[in-house]
């Protein structure tokens, strides 16, 4: 366990950038760079629920997977308890991912189709664990299958034999067979139906509460974040717009996106749905290989006028934890 | 006066595994310019509801009952009857913007097809309208897109290509299947606010299909609540969010997260309440529990569950399938409500 005043994910100016392709026809030509994480910063303390948000192109999966060494770190920190990220070897990683563990989006291509669910639940144990028996794993398997829900009828089943809704229970299953601190959930229940996502989500909230683990809890779907995230970073196009306690930022938004990101999401009640005023932003997020000049909201903010083109804005407090990136908000 | 009237819609797909009741005995009519919302989950049967009214199932699958649009039965149509009325009277946006559009032709030369072949334009009127109707769903620089093909669109353009493609002919009717459901939630309002304004300016009546319970709130006048091929709930939108009258409903609007909703003792480490659960898994269209669908899953279940229960109506306007009375069913919005 670290120390106390230590956060168990440190995460310091993160930038994770691709190189797509080159800028002319000639091999001399330099490359072309995509910059789908610019410079994000959070921590997250042990226990805690961290919710990223953001639209399609923000950033937000291919930052999940810089934290879990799936993509290469560009530049900036990531620290978990302490100890960079940052060119780790394949040994350290490793050891590391008995602390770290991913939950994926689409919850049936995320599970090997030849494998048992029983397998597919004890690979991660046998990786990390080569001193534990047979008996010992099919123990701790059949062990943390109950916890999430699964019967232990179904461990010689195929992942094609279940519904999506199950299927996400194995990958949630398989993260937290090796008793991980922290574990980065990206989209976990948007494929889900409805009333199987609630299921999700509250098993997600009882495991983090029994066993003190901290989420990482990436989605789209803001009412969801709403429900389970103790703070929350907003980005967009590979920036952060605004980070606060949760309440603070739903209560109180302030970047102008994540009012008009707020103002778009539907509540299922005719009342509040006629009568309220969405705030309808243009056009479509830009390319992240060629952002906008200063701040990259600028294209598509109701308040932008000419100084946004020209400096990048720098994420202001306005409140306690509540961070603002907006020229308009600094003054 | 009614543009539509379904009345006993059943659609059955042979497979080899058996018989599978997708939609059965499904009910409603349309008001011309009014909305329709049809709301369900995986398997419910409201995309082969959508398939049915267009003609377009798949080999396997067979409808029966009254389709009545404009006094004729849309199901006893011949093919080429059909041909006639899909896209010119009748339209239909699909899901996926990126898979109904042809990637190998310009996104002209599929608008101009439709006008060419519904009203027999020439190529230029065609051109011409196209571009309108381009710069009615707000796509800028119109007449210099029509030379693009769908991949260089975003996901977001794309939507509004097909809507404007559905809209060419000016459709009496429009089925939208959850036309939003692949966009990000900012792209999501443009999209149901042009099409609150198409509604408008061209009287369309829409059916919107979709799981999204937001969605139908701000867009429909009426629900049909449907679950494994059945109608639970039916009525006024007013009536169905904030009276819903079926277990199910009720489970299905106390499961969504709610913006609205104040986020629990904000602050300690564990936060946020439990979401109410329906409990089990959606049906299996080929193995039913006999009697009301949804059975398994209900908090309110009795013995009388065990035979089908009738849609009827119970209120002005309004009809629901369940055997308990309304008083009868647990209040989830009681403090100790059960949360199971």
């Amino acid at each position: 366990m670290s120390t106390p005043l230590l956060p168990l994910l440190d995460v310091r100016d993160l930038k994770v950038h691709f190189n797509v392709g080159r800028t002319g026809f000639m091999p001399w030509s330099p490359p072309r760079l995509l910059r789908a994480v610019d410079g994000v910063s959070f921590t997250v303390n042990a226990g805690e629920t961290l919710g990223i948000v953001g639209e399609s192109g923000c950033g937000k999966s291919s930052l999940a997977r810089a934290l879990i060494g799936l993509n290469p770190i560009a530049s900036g920190d990531a620290l978990f308890a302490g100890q960079s990220l940052r060119g780790l070897s394949k040994q350290q990683w490793h050891e590391m991912r008995a602390n770290m563990q991913m939950i994926f989006q689409d919850p049936l291509s995320s599970l090997d189709p030849r494998m048992t669910i029983g397998n597919i639940i004890a690979e991660p144990l046998q990786a990390q664990r080569p001193d534990m028996s047979r008996a010992e794993i099919k123990a701790q398997v059949e062990q943390v299958m109950e916890r999430v829900g699964l019967l232990s009828n179904v461990i010689n089943r195929y992942p094609h034999e279940f519904s999506g809704g199950q299927c996400q229970r194995v990958g949630i299953a398989r993260a937290l067979v090796v008793k991980p601190k922290l574990i980065i959930c990206d989209e976990p229940v948007s494929a889900l139906d409805v009333s199987i996502q609630a299921q999700v989500i509250n098993l997600l909230m009882d495991l983090q509460r029994s066993d003190g683990l901290a989420l990482v809890f990436i989605a789209h779907d803001l009412a969801v974040v709403k429900h389970i995230a103790d703070k929350v970073v907003v980005m967009y196009l590979g920036r952060t717009m605004e980070t606060a306690p949760t309440n603070a930022l739903f209560d109180t938004p302030r970047h102008p996106y994540t009012r008009a990101l707020l103002s778009a999401v539907p509540v299922p009640d005719p009342d509040i749905e006629r009568n309220k005023v969405v705030q309808i932003l243009d056009g479509d997020i830009p390319s992240p290989i060629n952002p906008p000049s200063g701040c990259v909201f600028r294209t598509r903010c109701p308040q932008a006028d000419a100084a946004c083109g020209e400096a990048v804005p720098t994420l202001n407090v306005i409140a306690a934890m509540h961070q603002v990136a907006c020229l308009k908000m600094s003054a | 006066m009614n543009l539509l009237a379904v009345s006993k819609l059943n659609v059955r797909f042979q497979t080899p595994e058996g018989e599978v009741a997708a939609v059965s005995d499904l009910s409603f009519t349309l008001a011309s310019g009014a909305s329709i919302g049809i709301v369900g989950e995986s398997g419910s049967g409201k995309t082969q509801t959508a398939y049915a009214l267009m003609g377009l199932l798949a080999k396997n699958g067979r409808a029966s009952g009254e389709v009545i649009y404009d006094s004729v039965n849309l199901l006893t149509l011949s093919e080429a009857e059909l041909n006639r009325r899909r896209g010119a009277e009748i339209a239909m946006i699909y899901q996926d913007p990126m898979t109904s559009l042809n990637p190998y032709l310009t996104v002209g030369d599929q608008l101009t097809e439709v006008l060419q072949f519904h009203k027999a334009m020439d190529k230029r009127a065609a051109f011409a309208e196209s571009v309108r109707m381009l710069d009615a769903v707000r796509i800028a620089d119109a007449t210099k897109r029509m030379s693009l093909y769908p991949h260089e669109f975003s996901g977001g353009m794309r939507q509004r290509v097909v809507i404007a493609m559905a809209l060419l002919c000016r459709p009496k009717l429009l089925i939208a299947d959850e036309p939003t459901t692949a966009l990000d939630v900012t792209v999501q309002a443009q999209i149901l606010a042009l099409l609150q304004d198409l509604r408008r300016e061209f009287s369309t009546s829409i059916i919107l299909i979709t799981h999204d319970l937001g969605v139908v709130a701000g867009v429909c006048d009426s629900v049909l609540v449907m679950y494994a091929g059945r109608v639970m709930e039916y009525g006024d939108a007013q009536n169905v969010f904030h009276d819903a009258a079926h277990p199910y409903t009720r489970g299905l609007l106390h499961a969504v997260p709610r913006l609205d909703r104040a986020h629990a003792d904000a602050g300690a480490i564990a936060v946020g309440s439990r979401l109410n659960t329906i409990p089990g898994n959606p049906p299996n269209l080929l193995a039913l529990p006999s009697g009301c669908p949804f059975v398994p899953r209900c908090i309110d279940r009795s013995s009388a569950c065990l035979t089908t229960p009738k849609l009827e109506d119970f209120a002005q306007g309004r009809q629901r399938a369940c055997h308990r009375l309304v008083n009868e069913l647990t209040d989830l919005d009681a403090p100790h409500g059960t949360t199971k």
